[in-house]
């Protein structure tokens, strides 16, 4: 780790104005991945401006229904709130299921939104990676890679992102809020992330410089009735190797609305509309829920270790949904 | 002061709180990383990149120019070491312990500098500076069952046993089991990273260090510097866990060399992502074995062959074959391990060595079994109890194998189990239950023990022994009070320096049996010494034990601890989660000195091996020679929320004829438990699992070809 | 011009300022145990991996390998040798103590501190992913041994005396009836909510 410059930012103007647009300065809330890439040399930023402090830490109503929730609000309390509780579960689950309870007290939202994948090239600075050395390679496509893509296929780059929130917030429709020294914009979460194709060390559309300052969740009543499984390779305190983020609302066996979005599979959180438009009108039926998934999974493509996770995709999207129906019906 | 009146009431075998608990729940308790020294200097160890080949050139005099740098040490600059010798533990040392004596890069984390600084902010980033230039040759880590330079090693124990015909009795049973099993790379892991101090004062060297064993470091760091052992101490005060990682390594060397150069006190601490390279780890093992037996069981043959994998610098041979020589006998008996040499650090001994891995293969083989001749596996296990010793003919010490297998069949309620697999549902989860069997030697090794009746009327013992978690210090403390008589509450055990002269180190389950000779031969013959009413001199009265011609003329046996296990697993079939519910171990461990912490060995090794089934594995990646995801994120110890209610218990083991009664008890526990497991997986989906860990994808695919 | 790279800071610290110039790059667990001497809070992984370097930050939970030590200015930090009440052990010290929740000790202070952080975010009643039912109108989840455990999986025991953790953590909670009635084996597997 090289030495760096360390300020604290009064406000936001203060934060974008320290940060300058200089490409080796990084704004720092939790930490708890920018540390740890700081340690092992992904990340050498030369100055760190400390936005933990800013006044962004609020969970509020929006006057349509929906929420506001400022983008240095913990993990833990953003996983505590009551409105996003009441309002939104999938998303306090996927909160609650992502790391430990000493991360997520550190973790903020907007640092959450940032973090970088856990594929092991990545974090390992003697390896050739795209995503951390442009055109050095992806070693995973042919190495260890059980845990990497199968669907949105790139192969300059085939790591997962690793956040079990922002499948959540896919699924939720999350506008993304931000502050630039030209003035503020918003991202649809759909938009934030970019795809890997052939660029996968450009992971968000936020422009150069800019301060995530919080997100707004749209109202959605079809959250009322929502869940976050997640499977992974220990029961608690690991990343996934599969998560599904589900929203569901049925009425008279009919299914009316449905948000879906899938967690480890795909460099961004992904949002499986296909699945969704095969949901919405149909019956309330495991063959429906079995032919939604297939819908989204047929755009897969497993590498050669990874070909379990179709059928892991498939099996707990039906699960999930046939859970979300089971408590429609009680 | 006189001596006091004795006390009525034995101390072993009943509960007592850690000696040393207060200070471990107050941060009190300073591990080796926690000495405060003046002037310390901060080793960092820089590790190859390359995973064969040899060192060009080190650039280090930009970094010696960076801010705070003392020293660079590579194989150019460092002290010469002597690594011809044969060291306490009868073996000779790993050359990865022998850092800096050449420019040969055997593995990818080969110790290739160190670099001291006097922060270890400063240490760090001059160590991720220096550059290395490699000339890199091609290596070779692929691992299978089938390399044809896979030949048979004897390491700590003969490679081959074999007696009978195995294919004519293979071809007269009735029922035969010929499958292949798999266990993966796997690591120790203790909480705390290996860390170690070293200074020079007055001619002396000093190291603070954590390890299983101080006076086997101190022969060691004698014999590689050519030093005079008396000149050389070793303190490990408070050890975080050590199952088997924690004797000579590269830093303890690399902090003495520097310390030398410097002539200030350097610490070398290992990082957690060093420790996949340089601290050991169990081997991957490849196993077969054939079973064959009569309709009723009774096993006619009996093949075990393991393959393991050792580095092409040093050679550790992992036993997985070993086990059967004492479980189970039949009229036609091969067991075989061989080794493969190839481009990959050293293996060690890890928690059970031999008997971890090669149980799963064993017990999950006899389960099989057990479903093809449609008898239960516990009555299975127990129509094959062998009178002596399958291999040695030895006589065993008490076997209490059956004893252990009825309590635990009670308790856990074996009886209403129904054998057929894939039958039991509740709401996503397939349950399941299995069984197996467990042992694991219980040998003694020479150690000396002084005891002191203090002015004051306390007791001080002091042995080189190490708690690396076990509770040897209050284990000790009880054993010694017994033994003069005395309650607990009068003994001080100090341990942990090698000042105090040769001791067993915390290892192979011998190190409470082993140090508990040598404290009752002392403390019984002070005892005899002092006369009620007696005055004590204030320097004390000191009686000193050394148990070498005590254990040379035991009579040979086959003594072992033994255990039965059992768990009850969960199975999510649409995912592949595996869920452990329950666990039992009922172990026949010899005497239990102290029940509250023995538990603790107990649980823990069964908790291990619910890792071993379900978690652990470091994946190599043959294109670049060294593990995935080197840390504790990708390589997955059980936590918390894997860890159901885990009980263990004992069964009375009594042994007239040995002296000290105790047995081993840090091993047992993980021995056959990923086997109950696995079996118990076979239960609940009907589906073997023959290779380790049980990963949701392995159960996802296997369910799908099934 | 060159950057500052260090600063003079002022760490609160078990009710105690400590005033001391560190390297930017210092984390709060180096500074605690390299430069203020307080080597109880253990270094496990560095990585945010494994919990030992477990602290009190605000009376919340944290991990001080990945807070830098600059960065922590101003915060109450409460380290494992800051939680007994002078000589008297806290109620999880003690029960750890009396219930062997340890062996070799080295993951215990993190343990201890994140058991008394774990307990005020239950009793401020956050739900766990072992919840179930999230909802704020659904009955706060009581602690139950799979609450515990599901709350402590930020801490790793290698000796693996997770058992006895959760029995310490529960005995000192006073959750003693409720969670022993839940850690008991029933006929198929183990009665938890």
């Amino acid at each position: 780790m090289k030495e760096f410059d360390y300020r604290r930012a009064p406000d936001v103007p203060g934060a974008l104005a320290l940060l300058d647009d200089r490409p080796d300065a990084r704004y720092l809330a939790g930490g708890t991945n920018l540390v740890d890439l700081m340690k092992s040399g992904v990340e050498r930023p030369a100055r760190l401006v400390d936005v933990r402090e800013l006044p962004l830490d609020r969970v509020e109503p929006t006057p349509d229904g929906g929420l506001r929730i400022g983008a240095t609000v913990t993990n833990s309390d953003l996983a505590a709130h009551p409105e996003v509780r009441r309002r939104y579960p999938v998303l306090a689950q996927a909160v609650l299921a992502g790391a430990s309870g000493q991360l997520r007290n550190m973790a903020t939202v907007g640092g959450n939104l940032l973090q970088r994948t856990r594929c092991a090239y990545f974090t390992d600075t003697a390896k050739p990676c795209n995503k951390r050395a442009p055109g050095s390679g992806c070693p995973a496509v042919t190495g260890e890679h059980h845990n990497h893509a199968v669907l949105g296929a790139s192969r300059s780059c085939v790591a997962v992102h690793p956040s079990d929130m922002a499948v959540a917030l896919a699924a939720l429709d999350a506008v993304v809020h931000y502050e630039t020294a030209d003035g503020p914009g918003e991202l649809p979460l759909g938009w934030f992330y970019l795809p890997a194709g052939d660029t996968p060390h450009r992971e968000t559309a936020l422009p150069a410089g800019a301060l995530i300052t919080g997100l707004t969740l749209p109202p959605a009543p079809v959250a009322a009735r929502s869940r976050y499984r997640k499977v992974r390779e220990r029961a608690s305190y690991a990343f996934a190797i599969g998560s599904v983020a589900a929203a569901l609302d049925v009425r008279d066996g009919v299914v009316r609305d449905a948000r879906l979005a899938f967690g480890a599979v795909a460099s961004r959180p992904w949002r499986a509309r296909t699945a969704e438009r095969v949901l919405i009108g149909a019956p309330a039926t495991a063959r429906t829920y079995a032919d939604a998934a297939g819908a989204e999974l047929a755009a897969a493509r497993p590498l050669p270790h990874n070909g379990y996770k179709v059928p892991l995709m498939h099996n707990l999207t039906v699960a999930v949904l046939s859970e979300l129906t089971g408590e429609a019906a009680r | 002061m006189t001596t006091a009146q004795r006390t009525a009431v034995r101390a072993v075998g009943t509960g007592h709180v850690r000696v040393e608990g207060r200070d471990k729940v107050t941060g009190a308790a300073r591990y080796a990383g926690d000495v405060p020294f003046a002037e310390l200097g901060y080793g960092w160890l820089v590790l190859s990149t390359v995973a064969r080949g040899r060192i060009r050139d080190i650039a280090s005099g930009p970094v010696l120019e960076m801010p705070g740098v003392l020293a660079v040490l590579d194989h150019r600059s460092a002290p010469r070491l002597e690594t011809d010798y044969v060291g306490l533990l009868g073996i000779r040392p790993d050359p990865t312990c022998a850092v800096f004596q050449h420019d040969t890069v055997p593995h990818l984390g080969w110790p290739v500098a160190l670099v001291v600084a006097q922060t270890p902010e400063q240490a760090r980033e001059a160590a991720e500076s220096l550059a290395v230039e490699y000339e890199t040759l091609p290596h070779d880590i692929a691992f299978d069952g089938d390399r044809p330079d896979a030949r048979p090693a004897d390491g700590i124990m003969p490679a081959v046993t074999d007696k009978g015909d195995l294919a004519a009795e293979l071809a007269a049973s009735a029922h035969v089991v010929d499958e292949e099993y798999t266990t993966p790379e796997e690591h120790h892991h203790p909480m705390e990273p290996h860390a170690a101090t070293a200074r020079w004062e007055d001619g002396r060297l000093e190291v603070v260090d954590s390890n299983q064993g101080a006076a086997w470091v101190v022969g060691e760091l004698a014999n590689l510097f050519r030093l005079d052992p008396g000149s050389v101490r070793v303190r490990s005060e408070h050890v975080g866990g050590g199952f088997g990682s924690k004797g000579v390594r590269a830093h303890q060397v690399a902090a003495v060399m520097a310390a030398t150069v410097l002539r200030r006190p350097v610490r070398v601490a290992l990082t957690r992502p060093q420790m996949f390279a340089l601290a050991g780890h169990r081997s991957p093992t490849v196993q077969r074995v054939r079973l064959g037996a009569d309709a009723d069981g009774r096993l006619r043959a009996l093949d075990h062959r393991s393959v393991s994998r050792t580095g092409t610098h040093y050679e550790f041979v992992e036993p997985g074959a070993g086990v059967a020589r004492v479980m189970y006998d039949a009229d036609a008996h091969h067991t075989e391990n061989r080794v493969v040499r190839l481009d990959v650090p050293s293996p060690t001994f890890m928690r059970a060595p031999g008997e971890a891995p090669g149980a799963f293969a064993l017990e999950s083989a006899l389960d099989e079994l057990a479903e093809k001749c449609g008898i239960d596996p516990i009555d299975l296990r127990l129509r094959n109890e062998p009178a002596t010793g399958p291999v040695s003919g030895l006589p065993f010490a008490p076997r209490n194998l059956r004893a252990c297998f009825e309590e635990g069949a009670r308790r856990f309620g074996w009886a209403r189990r129904d054998p057929r697999p894939g039958v039991r549902r509740e709401g996503r989860w397939l349950l399941g239950t299995g069984t197996a069997a467990a042992s694991f030697p219980a040998g003694a090794a020479p150690s000396t023990a002084a005891v002191t009746a203090e002015a004051d009327g306390r007791f001080t013992v002091r042995t080189a022994a190490a708690d690396i978690g076990t509770g040897a210090r209050t284990a000790l403390t009880l054993v010694a009070a017994d033994a003069l008589g005395v309650a607990p509450e009068r003994v001080t055990v100090r341990i942990g320096d090698s000042a105090f002269g040769f001791a067993m180190i915390a290892g192979g389950s011998m190190g409470t049996r082993s140090w508990s000779m040598a404290v009752m031969a002392a403390a019984g013959e002070l005892r005899e010494r002092l006369a009620p009413g007696m005055d004590i001199p204030a320097e004390g009265i000191t009686v000193r034990s050394d148990t070498t011609a005590r254990l040379a003329a035991l009579t040979a046996v086959e003594r072992h601890s033994y255990g039965a296990q059992f768990a009850e697993v969960a199975v999510d079939p649409a995912t592949g989660e595996v869920r452990v519910r329950r666990m039992l171990g009922i172990f026949a461990a010899g005497r239990i000195v102290n029940p509250l912490t023995a538990r603790g060995q107990f649980t823990g090794g069964m908790i291990w091996g619910i890792s071993m089934a379900l978690h652990e594995e470091a994946l190599r990646d043959p294109a670049f020679g060294g593990p995935v995801g080197a840390d504790l994120a990708g390589y997955h110890v059980a936590t918390h929320a894997d860890v159901p209610r885990v009980e263990a218990d004992w069964v009375d083991d009594t042994d007239p004829d040995d002296p000290v009664g105790i047995k081993g008890i840090g091993e047992v526990g993980i021995v056959g438990a990923a086997a109950a497991i696995a079996n118990a997986v076979w239960h609940a989906t009907g589906v073997r699992h023959r290779s380790l860990p049980i990963r949701p994808d392995r159960v996802l695919t296997a369910g799908s070809d099934a | 011009m060159a950057l500052p790279t260090s600063s003079v800071i002022t760490l609160h610290i078990n009710g105690e300022k400590h005033t001391l110039p560190v390297d930017h790059r210092t984390t709060l667990l180096d500074a605690l145990r390299e430069r203020l001497d307080l080597t109880g809070t253990k270094k496990g992984c560095d990585q945010g991996q494994c919990g030992a370097c477990t602290v009190l930050a605000d009376g919340r939970r944290t991990v001080a390998c990945l807070q830098l030590a600059v960065a922590a200015e101003g915060r109450e930090i409460t380290t494992i040798e800051g939680v007994a009440d002078g000589g008297r052990l806290h109620p999880v010290q003690q029960a750890f103590l009396d219930l062997d929740g340890y062996q070799c000790g080295y993951c215990t202070p993190g343990q201890i501190c994140s058991a008394i952080g774990m307990l005020a975010e239950h009793a401020a009643g956050w739900p766990s992913a072992a919840s179930g039912d999230v909802r704020p109108a659904a009955a706060a989840a009581p602690l139950t041994a799979e609450e515990i455990r599901e709350r402590m999986s930020g801490n790793l025991c290698r000796c693996s005396a997770y058992t006895s953790i959760v029995e310490a953590v529960a005995r000192a909670a006073g959750a003693d009836a409720a969670t022993a009635a839940a850690v008991v084996p029933a006929q198929s597997g183990e009665a938890v909510a």
